[in-house]
């Protein structure tokens, strides 16, 4: 975990009010890990005063990429952020995810904007070459996120665009063809789909991974403040130095 | 050569930039960023007797330069406090202050007593006034006797300079930090945080569970020179700054109001590496404004 001044090397819209923001820093790319984020500053004043953290959505050569929705006054400074920038970022921060165990598939779980950690993830399924299917859903065809994901089945609250339902719906309808399947799930998006998830993974039997989110100031465990109910021992677990990225039988979201 | 040395009670800091409580943990996370050899001290996070599980969350929201928050003063307990914390920060090379928090008399007598033996423990910084615990905190801080008492107690078990940290939310600081005198503290800190809540305007509910928490970051930085300025036009005592500062002009600012030392705050969470600029930039203040040493700038205001 270090301080980065990298530099902005493209930036554009990929959904509706959702950026891919592309960085150049050949350190932080070797360091991190899929799952992992970074807390990066997005003014160069006291306004906005805190750093926003943001999973790393992939990471490549001397490359690290982010996924991020414009949804306020820190998000829209980032939107405007231009080629040749130089953002501070710290990172990589927290835990990843654990995609060495022995599934024979890799389930993504992947709610609106909680595609962004599994650019990486899949990079490394396909490295180790491990079986895995993408599942991304969103509100509508605007709001979902297809960039580079060719291979993944969609759906839509809406039905615009791929299957009328939600990510889950859209596995429900593999889950019979993976039977006989060791799988795993990983999992990122709104809390009441991951507390679905949670459920899900007791009643098939299956590990599930869930990567959380939660209003922090430091990323680094020292603001305490990205508190999250432990199921597994009294008291909470930090999301930024525990998490982000928790066995979904270990929290109570 | 600027002096750099400050001194509280009988310890000689080597220079004024304190880590503020709950800012920088117990010094190993921080220490990935910075040498913290070359800090005036670091200020532990809050310990009491028992540990505390800290508030449900949400805990922390951001607001217009600043943030709030009500941690609940999570924290191990004193006796894991002993046996797993102060192995590492024996290593660490910066002084440590250790921050107490307790809910009552006794309990706040019994942490300095047991702590005091500690060597790499070189002062106490007492607590009373956190605004996000239901008892003590703000009930302790708000009462001049109670604050003498809390101040007399915790003196007689200790031999280390007691550092009173008083809070912003009562009408004369003054009055709390003249007892805290009058009780034989060392120094005072000011500020702690100030009271401060946010809605969500569409779902009308906090954005921190605990409905209020405290105000920090540059916001409450004026707020902290007007209370400085207050304690020491009124009350002979050493004080230690804090309260927004994020730059080495904000630390000065808060030097001329009166504080021989500053404390850095919120700024860790943003740039865990501001501490050293900030000394920087005041030695450098201090050259250019024809100071010799930088407890010069400490009440150096002109008010005709």
């Amino acid at each position: 975990m270090k301080d980065y001044q990298a530099k902005v090397v493209s930036i554009f819209p990929v959904a509706k009010n959702i950026y891919y923001l592309l960085l150049e820093s050949r350190e932080l790319a070797s360091v991190s890990n899929p799952g992992q984020f970074c807390n990066i500053k997005v003014s160069d004043s006291n306004y906005p005063f805190l750093r926003r953290p943001f999973s790393i959505a992939d990471s490549f050569d001397d490359k690290v990429a982010f996924l991020f929705k414009v949804v306020g006054e820190g998000t829209l400074l980032l939107s405007k952020k231009k080629e040749g920038d130089l953002l501070s970022v710290l990172g990589p921060l927290g835990n990843s995810f654990f995609y060495n165990d022995d599934f024979e598939v890799g389930i993504i779980l992947a709610g609106g904007l909680g595609i962004a950690p599994f650019y990486f993830l899949r990079r490394k399924f396909i490295e180790m070459k491990k079986s895995y299917l993408i599942f991304i859903g969103a509100k509508d065809n605007e709001m979902l996120v297809k960039y580079e994901f060719n291979e993944a089945i969609f759906a839509t609250d809406l039905g615009d665009f791929g299957i009328k339902g939600t990510a889950l719906d859209a596995f429900a309808l593999y889950k019979e063809k993976l039977k006989d399947k060791k799988i795993k799930i990983f999992a990122c998006g709104p809390n009441a789909m991951l507390q679905e998830i949670k459920k899900l993974s007791e009643t098939l039997n299956v590990k599930a991974e869930l990567s959380l989110e939660g209003p922090m100031a430091c990323g680094f465990g020292i603001c305490q403040g990205c508190a999250i109910k432990a199921a597994d021992r009294e008291g909470y677990y930090l999301i930024c130095k525990d998490g982000p990225i928790f066995d979904s039988s270990k929290v109570i979201i | 050569m600027i002096d750099t040395r400050v001194k509280i009670g009988n310890l000689t800091l080597q220079n004024p930039i304190l880590l503020a409580s709950g800012t920088v943990g117990y010094g190993n996370e921080i220490s990935e960023f910075i040498d913290l050899s070359k800090i005036g001290a670091i200020i532990t996070k809050s310990i009491s007797l028992m540990p505390r599980i800290g508030n449900p969350p949400p805990r922390i929201t951001e607001t217009p330069s600043g943030m709030i928050n009500a941690i609940g003063l999570a924290n191990v307990g004193l006796e894991k406090f002993i046996k797993e914390k102060i192995p590492f920060l024996e290593k660490l090379s910066a002084p440590i202050i250790c921050n107490i928090a307790a809910s009552t008399y006794e309990e706040y007598e019994t942490c300095v007593k047991e702590l005091n033996s500690i060597s790499s423990i070189k002062a106490f910084e007492i607590n009373v006034s956190c605004p996000n615990v239901k008892e003590g905190g703000l009930e302790f801080g708000n009462n001049v006797n109670a604050v003498r008492k809390i101040t007399e107690m915790t003196k007689n078990v200790s031999t280390k300079p007691i550092i009173i940290k008083l809070s912003p939310n009562v009408s004369r600081i003054s009055e709390l930090a003249k007892a805290a005198k009058e009780g034989g503290a060392d120094a005072v800190s000011a500020i702690n945080t100030i009271v401060a809540a946010a809605f969500d305007i569409y779902t009308r509910k906090p954005k921190i569970k605990n409905i209020t928490g405290g105000l920090s970051g540059p916001a409450i930085k004026p707020i902290a020179v007007a209370k400085i300025l207050e304690i020491h036009r009124n009350v002979d005592i050493p004080i230690i700054g804090i309260g927004g500062i994020t730059s080495w002009q904000d630390a000065a600012e808060l030097m001329i109001a009166g504080a021989k030392g500053v404390q850095i705050g919120s700024a860790n969470f943003i740039d865990p590496e501001v501490s050293l600029r900030i000394l920087d930039g005041l030695i450098n203040y201090a050259k250019m404004q024809g100071f010799n040493k930088l407890e010069d700038i400490t009440g150096s205001y002109i008010l005709d």
